[in-house]
């Protein structure tokens, strides 16, 4: 894939292959094009050149909701949910947009159980269930992140794509994000974007190293933290494992 | 969003008093010699309608339309149009004067929502505008003068007609009644959900794989629709169409009566919408330069009172 702003080079001849199940990592320094390739497999972005293929069709041209509805669900960077909404309705919302199109101009959406009970059973899952009520803006930030991930998880994806879920998060919130994505593995295929060397180490399966858009490197954790190329090009000598 | 009204709230007792009022003027007026606030209250609700309508994009789905009272003219002109041409059948008028509204904003809609922020509000003010101009250009239907129609939309029956004012007057607050229904109605549905989530973080109700245009618009068709019936019943009690009803202006004040009742709640508009005209109008018999006293007035209320009145009556504990 390659993707260019102006004279810019973002995401340049980049290829990525994501194993079903399994965690995929890209790691990479500011600037490397991280965010760029989640807006370009979410279809926020379209690419310059190249293809997507998700579960042997080509989504290269499919819209953003449309991906969405085949089962390739995101969370962001910066969080994003409806702040003005209760977490139930953030949830809600998501189950809704899942079962199909939304004209139904008439029944309350709030008294609706075929909404509220799915919203409720995957916010107790994901450690939310004491909150359900409060308004989102109100929640602490590893709530809100969790709730990100949740607002993801109800649209019944196959493929969770996450944009630095540990963004802006202390020691022990990262610890609890962790957790929580391990209790996830296996059930959905991830590609995960983060900064939180511990988080990706702890998590993944393969890792991916972005630099200037171009993959320099491709493996297991092991592999990636004996790379010399990653080191002199990335990790330096916090590869053993500290936060960059 | 509560589900639960709480009839004690000072905002809800307000709404009350004027809902109340609208419902008694027509015996209460002239008991207390002052017949001519019948006609008064009718002009409030009409245009509580059509400000109803415009709350509904852009109180609940942050739609600023600033050309919503295009509407207006277009539900207007078409009882006044078909009128000249001799045809007074509301079975005719009506479907002619709302199917003209859904065409026409599902038009403008198309257009307009592709744009976001001061472009989406330029744009509908700029399509509306242009319709204004053609309805000034219509020599044949007054211009600038307007046009007089000689009889009220005629139902056929014995027992409903609006050439009695008595009809006309709870005509209009039936439809004002029923269109704050349809609002809340819409809002807590599956539909207004999504419309208020799109207001809320458009790219995060993209991102859960729904395509907030088609939602959008939908929306704009339903509150254009709406203005159209308050325009064509603002036709029927006037007995008189002209350009200044949908010139931009009256989209302005539009926006500032859904402001000044409280964006988003479900009578902010109406009685935004009373507390405009009551005190235009009652600044207007004090002085010629009322324009003085009603501009700061609204100056500080958009200031220092964010939700408009219905923020303004509302207890800090209990807002949302």
């Amino acid at each position: 894939m390659r993707k260019s702003f102006g004279g810019l080079t973002a995401t340049d001849n980049l290829s990525l292959e994501a194993t079903r199940g399994e965690i995929h990592a890209v790691i990479g320094p500011n600037g490397a094009g991280k965010t760029t390739l989640v807006h370009l497999l979410s279809g926020l972005l379209k690419p310059d050149a190249g293809e997507i293929m998700f579960e042997g069709r080509d989504i290269t041209r499919l819209s953003a909701p449309a991906r969405v509805n085949q089962g390739l669900a995101r969370s962001f960077q910066i969080t994003s949910i409806f702040r003005e909404f209760t977490v139930l309705e953030n949830v809600m919302l998501s189950v809704q947009a899942g079962q199909g199109h939304s004209f139904r101009f008439w029944r309350p959406a709030a008294k609706d159980e075929s909404l509220r009970a799915p919203a409720r059973e995957l916010l107790e899952r994901v450690g939310l269930g004491g909150r359900m009520d409060v308004k989102a803006g109100n929640l602490a930030h590893g709530e809100q992140r969790q709730l990100e991930i949740a607002i993801s998880l109800a649209t019944g994806p196959s493929f969770l794509l996450l944009d630095e879920p540990m963004a802006g998060m202390g020691l022990e919130e990262s610890q609890v994000m962790i957790d929580f994505l391990k209790a996830l593995k296996g059930d959905y295929t991830m590609l995960l974007i983060e900064h939180d060397m511990d988080a990706v180490f702890a998590l993944a399966d393969r890792i991916t190293v972005l630099v200037y858009g171009r993959a320099i490197a491709t493996g297991t954790p092991d592999e990636i933290r004996n790379d010399a190329s990653v080191r002199a090009a990335y990790l330096g000598d916090e590869a053993s494992g500290g936060t960059v | 969003m509560k589900d639960v009204i709480d009839l004690k709230s000072p905002a809800n007792i307000l709404t009350i008093i004027v809902v109340g009022l609208c419902a008694v003027v027509p015996f209460l007026a002239p008991a207390l010699g002052e017949p001519f606030y019948v006609i008064v209250f009718a002009r409030i609700m009409v245009w509580a309608i059509a400000a109803v309508s415009l709350n509904l994009i852009m109180g609940y789905g942050g739609m600023i339309s600033f050309g919503h009272a295009v509407y207006l003219g277009i539900g207007a002109y078409a009882i006044g149009i078909l009128a000249f041409h001799g045809v007074t059948s509301a079975w005719i008028q009506w479907p002619v004067a709302i199917g003209a509204c859904a065409v026409i904003s599902l038009i403008f809609g198309a257009i307009s929502l592709r744009t976001r922020g001061v472009y989406f509000i330029m744009i509908t003010l700029a399509l509306a505008q242009m319709l204004f101009f053609l309805s000034v250009s219509a020599e044949r239907y007054g211009s600038d003068d307007g046009l007089n129609i000689l009889a009220r939309s005629d139902f056929g029956v014995s027992f409903f007609s609006l050439e009695d004012n008595m009809t006309m007057y709870y005509t209009i607050f039936a439809f004002l009644l029923a269109s704050v229904f349809v609002s809340w109605k819409l809002v807590h549905s599956r539909f207004g959900v999504v419309m208020r989530a799109a207001k809320s973080n458009e790219t995060r109700v993209q991102a859960v794989g729904v395509s907030t245009y088609r939602y959008r618009l939908t929306a704009f068709v339903i509150a254009g629709v709406m203005c159209g019936i308050a325009g064509l019943l603002q036709a029927n009690l006037e007995r008189f169409v002209s350009p200044d009803m949908m010139n931009w202006p009256r989209s302005g004040e539009l926006i500032f009566m859904v402001v000044l009742g409280g964006m988003s709640t479900l009578f902010g508009p109406v009685t935004g919408a009373f507390v405009f005209l009551m005190l235009s109008e009652i600044l207007s018999t004090w002085t010629i330069h009322w324009h003085i006293i009603f501009g700061p007035f609204l100056v500080l209320i958009v200031l220092f009172a964010r939700g408009g009145i219905a923020g303004l009556l509302t207890p800090r504990a209990s807002r949302e």
